[in-house]
Order: structure tokens, then sequence, then C-alpha cells
């Protein structure tokens, strides 16, 4: 694990109750700067939840979490600033489906970031292109099929320039067939030092990719270590039951 | 042994239309058959028996401009009000929320009648406020709430992941909500919030009861002078009949423009 690189997200001692059900107990991990973390477990075990407590779209009751040295659950501190430098990938794509495919880039670029159109449209066509579906510029998403929805959502999160992207479960909702091209851009962006934390079911992704896996299950980190360690030699019980059920 | 498929028996595939589709292709539409219907009868009524129907013509325009007034004002303002009533509905501020809420149950429990009387008389006796202007208010005040609800609904449809979408990328609430929100609940609300127009101006002959000369009021004042009740009220349901079917094909018509990318 490579300790010389800068914190990029701290998380210790993260809490979070839905009701009387606690989803987060005691979480605590840190994610450095080019590191690639890929959380795995059963569907249930938090770990959705940790990931959208990055970036605030979960409130987390107790434990801190520092994202690029902010502190996101302070109220001083404001939250669309940590936002704009973490990226978010969901499930469901979750483009604009009233914008093109180019505006759903160019949007946040002009309205956030502040870049004059001409400049964002560029950016944006350069993405486009490197994803591999700017021929699709002007199409409405729903002309376009799972895999390249998904595509642009990343080239979407891309085109703000992010310090760390957040993967929701990314190729979940997506045909056996289409995992492939968007799993592909992964892994280039990944080769290219971007910093990503990942929450999949795609083992394959993890072995190749990750510097680090997480194992959780009922809200706890069970098991945490490089990819090797754990899908060889995993030491705890549940980890291995999962595994065994997965692979 | 294997069985062979049957290949003998060919399943007959139809359209494919399980839901019914609205036809209005066809030439002779229910909608084109009142609204020409209408005209023609009017024409009709006109050239055949001009003396009292060209007479009752003549008389009513003036009427139909304060009708347009009132509903067009009466629409703008109620948008202004129903957008921030519905908003209110759905801020997770408790004061905001409440003062919504309750503004939308205390006027969609009151008739639109009474409150044209409460503006015009009651209200009446402390500030004076200009006949078009306070028709125009209560007809704003009452179509707000009921606006309010349509785009709460509007704005409640639109899946959350595309307000998660819009945060994660660095916008604030505001930001998203204009962007993001409001564009996409917009074609949703379209079509009920034609239906609200569509009634607002069929409503808007409330107002005549007031001291406001619009196409019911006109006619009233005809018929009272003439005794010709039939002819005159003859006339004036034709003339909110084709109002009303020009209104709402204006609106159908802009459903369709705003889905052509879909």
């Amino acid at each position: 694990m490579p300790t010389d690189r800068q914190t990029m997200i701290e998380i210790s001692g993260v809490s979070k109750f839905f009701g009387s059900f606690q989803a987060l107990k005691d979480i605590s991990f840190t994610v450095h700067d080019g590191e690639k973390v890929v959380i795995i477990g059963p569907s249930g075990s938090g770990k959705s939840t940790i990931l959208r407590s990055i970036n605030r779209l979960e409130s987390v009751d107790s434990g801190s979490i520092i994202v690029d040295g902010m502190n996101v659950n302070d109220p001083q501190v404001d939250i669309c600033k940590v936002r704009e430098e973490v990226g978010m990938v969901f499930q469901s794509f979750n483009l604009f489906p009233h914008k093109t495919v180019l505006e759903n880039l160019t949007l946040a670029q002009t309205v956030v970031r502040k870049r004059p159109l001409h400049e964002a449209k560029e950016i944006s066509m350069a993405l486009l292109e490197k994803v591999g579906i700017a021929e699709k510029a002007s199409a409405y998403p729903a002309k376009l099929s799972g895999g390249q929805q998904q595509r642009v959502a990343i080239a979407r999160s891309l085109a703000m320039n992010p310090k760390v992207i957040l993967f929701d479960e990314p190729t979940s909702a997506l045909d056996p067939e289409m995992i492939g091209e968007v799993l592909d851009v992964m892994k280039t962006l990944a080769l290219e030092g971007m910093t990503m934390v990942v929450v999949t079911h795609e083992m394959g992704f993890a072995r190749e990719v990750a510097d680090r896996v997480i194992f959780m299950d009922h809200g706890c980190i069970v098991e945490e270590g490089t990819p090797e360690h754990f899908f060889t030699a995993p030491t705890h019980e549940r980890a291995k039951l999962f595994l065994s059920q997965i692979l | 042994m294997a069985q062979t498929p049957n290949t003998q028996i060919k399943i007959e595939i139809g359209e494919g239309a399980a839901i019914p589709v609205k036809s209005d292709s066809g030439l002779f539409t229910a909608w084109r058959i009142a609204f020409f219907g209408a005209i023609l009868t009017c024409c009709y009524l006109a050239f055949i028996k001009p003396e009292p129907y060209l007479e009752i013509f003549k008389f009513v325009p003036d009427g139909i401009l304060v009708t347009f007034k009132v509903t067009v004002g009466a629409i703008l303002l109620a948008s202004v009000i129903g957008l921030v009533a519905g908003l209110g509905r759905i801020s997770s501020n408790r004061i905001i929320n409440g003062t919504a809420s309750l503004y939308v149950e205390v006027i969609r429990g009151i008739p639109l009648l009474v409150q044209i009387f409460y503006i015009y008389y009651a209200l009446g006796r402390f500030v004076k406020i200009p006949d078009m202007l306070s028709a125009i208010i209560a007809m704003a005040v009452c179509y707000g709430a009921y606006l309010g609800e349509v785009f709460r609904a509007g704005i409640q449809s639109i899946p959350k992941g595309q307000m998660e979408a819009a945060l994660s990328l660095g916008m604030t609430r505001g930001q998203a909500l204009r962007q993001v929100i409001l564009p996409q609940a917009f074609r949703v609300v379209l079509p009920p919030i034609g239906n609200e127009f569509i009634a607002l101006l069929k409503d808007s002959s409330l107002v005549s009861i007031i001291a406001v000369s619009d196409l019911l009021r006109r006619g009233r004042e005809y018929a009272s002078e003439t005794f010709s009740y039939f002819e005159t009220y003859t006339v004036i349901a034709l003339i909110y009949l084709v109002l009303t079917l020009f209104f709402s094909k204006l609106i159908s018509l802009m459903e369709e423009r705003l889905n052509a990318d879909r």
C-alpha cells in the first residue's frame, strides 16, 4: 500500500442509522491520492451507504469524513466545493433526459465551474472521444444503450476534473454484453492514475485494478487488503463464504 | 425421441399496439367537429337571422376582450403563485412547508364565487382595488392553489437520482432545480396545467357578477335590454366553446413540440 502519497479521503469512526437499523458501524479507512479502492460485500452490507456519504448524499450520525482536506459533515464547509472535486457515477446512470449528450457534459462545467460554453464544449467533445461515443454528442440519452449511457455518465463526471471518482455499482444495471465497455473505460482511468473508490460485484475488475479491497458485511469492514491476499487467502469466515458463493 | 418444434401453426403477430394510442389522425376528430361546428353555427346564425344574432355578435366582442384579459392575467399570476406554493409544499423547511400547505388547504376549501365576493366586496371595504384587478387576483389566488398541487406532483414525479446527479456535480439545490428538475417537471405537468387553464377560462365567467364587463356580463346586459335570452345565451355558449377549444388545441400543440425529442 502506498503510504508516501497524500491522503485524499479519510474516514474515521463513521456510524449511521436508518431509524433503529444501524447501516454503518464505526467505519474507518483511508484512500490515498491515485489509489484504487474496491468495496465489495453482500447487498445490505452498507457499501453503497459509505460511498454515498463521501459526498454527503447520505449524512452520517457520528465520525468524520475528510475529503481533500475538507470536512464533509462540517456545516461551515460548502458541500458544493467538496462535490466539485468528487465525481460520482451511479448504477442507474442518471443522465439528464431533457438534455443532449453534449449538454449533459457542458451543464455543470458552465454552471458550476463557470467555463465559457465554447471551452466546455471542446473539453466535452474530447472526453466523449475518449470514452468512444463522440458520434452521439447531439443525441438524447434515451436513444443510447445502457453501456453508452454509463460511458457518457463517466465522461460527465470527468468533465469537472474531479480529484476522485466514486462508482456506485456502475455495471449492475447493464446487460452482460455491455459491462465490458464500461469496465474498459474504468480500467483506462485507473491506468491514468485517477483516484477511484468503486463499489462493485465485478470480481475480475477488483482483482485486476484494485490496489486494495475492502470487504463489508452488516455495516462493518470485515476484511481489508490487497486483491491477491483477499482473493487467495481471506482470513475471515464471512469473506470466505462470500467468495465461495460469488466465484 | 426428440420432438421437432411445431412449425405448422404460425403465430399471428399484430401491430403490437396493446395500449390504444390517441388517434388524432382522422379528418373527423371530436375536436374538429366541435370547433368548426361551433364556428359554422355562428356564421349560419349571423347570416340567416341577422336580427338579433348579428346584433349580439356586434355587442359582445369587448366582453371577449375582457374575458381574455382576465384569463391571461390570472393564468400568469396563478402560475407564479402555483410554482411558489408547489416548491413550498416540497420544502424541508417546516415553516415554509406549513404555510404553503395551509394556503392550499384553505383556498381549495372555499368556493371560487365566495372568494371573488370576498376580495371584491369584503376586502373592498378596507382597500380599493380596481374591478378588473380584483377579479384577476381572486382567480389567481384560487387557481394558484390548484396549480401548486399540480407542480408539486410534477416535481415529485422526477426520479430522485436526477437531483443526486446534479448535486454530485457540485450544483446547488437551486441550480439543480432550475437546470434539471423543473424543465423535466414542466413536461409532466403540461397536460394537467392545460386542463387547469381551460377550467380557469370557463370559471372567469364568474367575475361577471362583480362589475367586470366580461363576455357573460355583456350577454346579460344585451339580454336584459332585448329579452332575447335564448338567442343571447346560445351565442355566449358558442363563443365560450370556440375559445376553450382553441386553447386546448394550443396546449396539445405545445405538448407535441416538447415531446419531439422523445
